[in-house]
């Protein structure tokens, strides 16, 4: 009797485990989004760049508020939006961060950083020098 | 018999648990070269487009960054890497996707390159309905030695709903639904987006593999 009642606990258990895990327990997500591919869009679509800022700025906030990862390309993104607004010293620092977040981009990032320097040094915008123009290194 | 029937209950249970996680990946996929790899950036290049709708390119691009970040990979920031591709003379896919992937990799630094193709992407009209469809296929490339890691291809309409239960996927599909909220008008944007969650996400049969920064990394 003690052995069946310790049978049924144990089909009782393994039942309510596999309800539990049957639809594989969602797993959540590793990033906090916050539109970040509806920017990307915005951006595609020639949208206005001083909107787009604004409301990665506010996710990034959001983000903050909220303890969550920023996604991979974010900072990144933001710190393009910068350079065509004229802030380069804020772009330099979003290249920076995502860096920081990911150093899988630290090739990338040291290659844009690089030809913004230039750029200004040169005197340029740096609009068109930043996001890497290679045909210039080459010709150095 | 009662002793029996719990066994045998007890033991189902067991392996139900177990089950329920597994997905069965077909035999025919092949992914020897990906373990061998194992990339932990991805290039995302901006997709071939062979349908009518000029939007297929950056509807697909700007969607493609989620699955696979959320799968565990590092996606590289895809305008930005546009941009750099436009201000080096490269504007159109087709020119994009010529370049050698010992070039990308010294610019980029990223260990593999999603290449995509846009088959299908808009509504067709038909007697009493329309049906919105977007078809892409996608074929990750190790930028180290120029090796296929890994091809698939999906399809998604917007009459087909989310059929994608449970596991990553299913939770990418609810989580993407805020993700799309500003462009309910764009019907075949969503569309694109259950595509991309489809042929981008991992854990799923024929699927990518996890990446390093996945919990699940190196489980599949």
């Amino acid at each position: 009797m003690l052995k069946l009642v310790t049978l049924r606990k144990a089909a009782f258990m393994s039942a309510a485990g596999s309800l539990l895990l049957g639809g594989c327990a969602a797993p959540k997500p590793l990033y906090q989004w916050e539109g970040y591919q509806t920017q990307v869009y915005e951006y595609f679509k020639g949208e206005s760049k001083e909107a787009q800022v604004t409301a990665l700025e506010a996710g990034i906030q959001k983000i903050q508020a909220q303890g969550g990862a920023v996604p991979p390309g974010y900072h990144a993104q933001l710190g393009m939006l910068y350079l065509g607004l004229g802030k380069d010293e804020q772009m330099a620092k979003q290249f920076q961060t995502e860096k920081t977040l990911f150093p899988e981009s630290a090739q990338y990032m040291d290659f844009l950083l690089k030809n913004a320097s230039r750029g200004s040094n040169a005197g340029n915008s740096g609009a068109t020098s930043a996001t890497g123009n290679t045909t210039k290194e080459s010709q150095q | 018999m009662m002793r029996r029937l719990l066994t045998w209950l007890a033991t189902l249970g067991v392996v139900m648990m177990f089950a329920g996680c597994a997905a069965n990946r077909p035999q025919q996929v092949d992914y020897a070269a990906f373990k061998e790899s194992r990339p932990r950036s991805i290039l995302v290049l901006p997709p071939l487009n062979e349908s009518p709708d000029i939007k297929a390119t950056y509807g697909m691009l700007s969607q493609a960054t989620f699955p696979l970040a959320e799968s565990g990979y590092y996606v590289l920031p895809v305008a930005l890497v546009d941009e750099t591709f436009r201000q080096n003379g490269l504007t159109t896919p087709g020119d994009i996707h010529e370049v050698s992937p010992a070039k990308l990799r010294d610019i980029f630094g990223a260990d593999a390159a999603l290449y995509m193709k846009v088959t299908s992407y808009g509504s067709r009209y038909q007697v009493v309905s329309s049906v919105t469809k977007v078809t892409a296929s996608a074929k990750l490339v190790d930028l180290r030695n120029g090796n296929t890691l890994w091809t698939g291809s999906a399809t998604a309409t917007n009459d087909s709903g989310s059929n994608a239960s449970g596991g990553l996927i299913g939770m990418l599909v609810s989580a993407a639904i805020s993700q799309a909220m500003n462009h309910v008008f764009d019907a075949t944007y969503k569309v694109a987006e259950n595509t991309s969650l489809r042929l981008l996400s991992a854990g799923q049969p024929g699927g990518i593999l996890y990446g390093p920064r996945s919990p699940k990394y190196q489980s599949d």
